[in-house]
């Protein structure tokens, strides 16, 4: 039992299948699009919201209960919540700017989106660069902020993995019907400007 | 299938549902999880090691995440490649420099998206090294698997994203 345990260049491999399988699901999902993501952000088309809040959902289900049956093991990052918050909004002020996350912007440069590798991977690569240079200063203090360690919302609640997977579930679902109706309400508005802004053939 | 893989576009709820199961499968063939912003530091090390190697080894960053070719690393060119394959299949691959909407907010000009995609390119690697992870690494993965750690830093990228997308573009028609 257990997660299975592949090795080597095959392992190598299996990274590049998923990889190909992730880049080919974020392009048709429209999610390399730069308007796509800045609209997302400006909170004018949210269809990149629901595709993240589904994905969310369906793979808390789908990790929980391979875990369950003992198929997989959970991989917790630890929670510094100085670092978790600050390099949180550091990312949220870049991912406006650039339009794109560290995935999509990949993905972006593989649909013709040149800007996503003459800015957006140079700059990665430098900013990656520039905290490996910073890590040790903040190690001693910073790192030290609000250490929580492996913690899960289970955990902090105090109750069981399965009320919480169930009510996160509901509380997506709910976000994304909600979203739905946002959505339709935007597109309508939308085409009604469009019509106002049209030449009139009367 | 071939004319489902042809489409233009995936709906929101087929192309979530598939990264959703992506990411289940991820966890039980490889033990691991979707993932992307480490692969930037390990780069930027292997970068660095050719001019500075003595510098890197010594480096507690690089100690922890050594610059070598990975599972992840190969995931993110992956994206690349499959981001590729999905453009050409709809006949949608497109060469382009600069982003409409970006275009229409501060012009055509290369020089000004060079300059403000890569302060935000750096932000993001830096935002995203801090956090521990990126909208792949906390969002999909941590926040999927009810870590705390996902969803605070999950907040942080979309408060951040949300307050510096509006005082760019503000909330109007292009």
């Amino acid at each position: 039992m257990g997660p299975l345990e592949i090795t080597g260049t095959a392992r190598l491999i299996l990274g590049l299948a998923t990889g190909i399988a992730f880049g080919f699901i974020l392009q048709k999902g429209q999610a390399l699009k730069f308007h796509k993501i800045i609209d997302a952000l400006r909170l004018r088309d949210f269809t990149i919201w629901k595709l993240m809040f589904t994905a969310i959902g369906v793979g808390m289900i789908g990790i929980y209960g391979l875990h369950e049956v003992g198929l997989a093991k959970l991989q917790i990052k630890p929670t510094i919540l100085s670092a978790n918050i600050l390099g949180g909004l550091i990312f949220g002020a870049g991912f406006a700017l650039l339009g794109f996350c560290p995935g999509t912007c990949v993905g972006a440069v593989g649909e013709g989106r040149l800007d996503g590798l003459y800015s957006g991977m140079v700059g990665l690569l430098i900013g990656a660069g520039l905290y490996s240079e910073v890590y040790p200063y903040l190690l001693p203090g910073f790192l030290k902020i609000g250490a929580l360690g492996k913690i899960t919302l289970p955990q902090l609640l105090g109750i069981g993995v399965w009320p919480v997977v169930i009510l996160v579930a509901h509380v997506l679902g709910a976000a994304i019907w909600f979203l739905n109706r946002i959505d339709r309400g935007l597109q309508k508005k939308e085409q009604v400007s469009q019509l106002a802004h049209s030449p009139a053939k009367a | 299938m071939i004319n489902w893989l042809r489409q233009r576009e995936w709906p929101w709820w087929q192309a979530g549902i598939l990264l959703g199961l992506l990411n289940v499968l991820s966890f039980y063939v490889s033990n691991y999880y979707l993932s992307t912003s480490t692969t930037f530091s390990r780069a930027a090390g292997m970068i660095l090691s050719l001019f500075a190697p003595g510098h890197v080894a010594a480096n507690a960053y690089y100690q922890a995440h050594k610059p070598v070719v990975d599972w992840q690393f190969m995931l993110v060119i992956g994206i690349f490649i499959g981001a590729f394959l999905a453009a050409k299949l709809s006949k949608s691959f497109q060469v382009s420099l600069v982003p409409d909407l970006f275009a229409a907010r501060f012009g055509q000009g290369t020089a000004r998206r060079w300059g403000i995609g890569l302060l935000g390119g750096v932000l993001l690697g830096f935002g995203a090294r801090m956090a521990d992870g990126c909208t792949s690494g906390h969002t999909l993965s941590g926040a999927a698997q009810l870590a705390l750690s996902g969803w605070v830093a999950t907040a942080g990228f979309f408060v951040g994203g949300i307050a510096v997308a509006l005082l760019i573009y503000g909330r109007r028609s292009y």
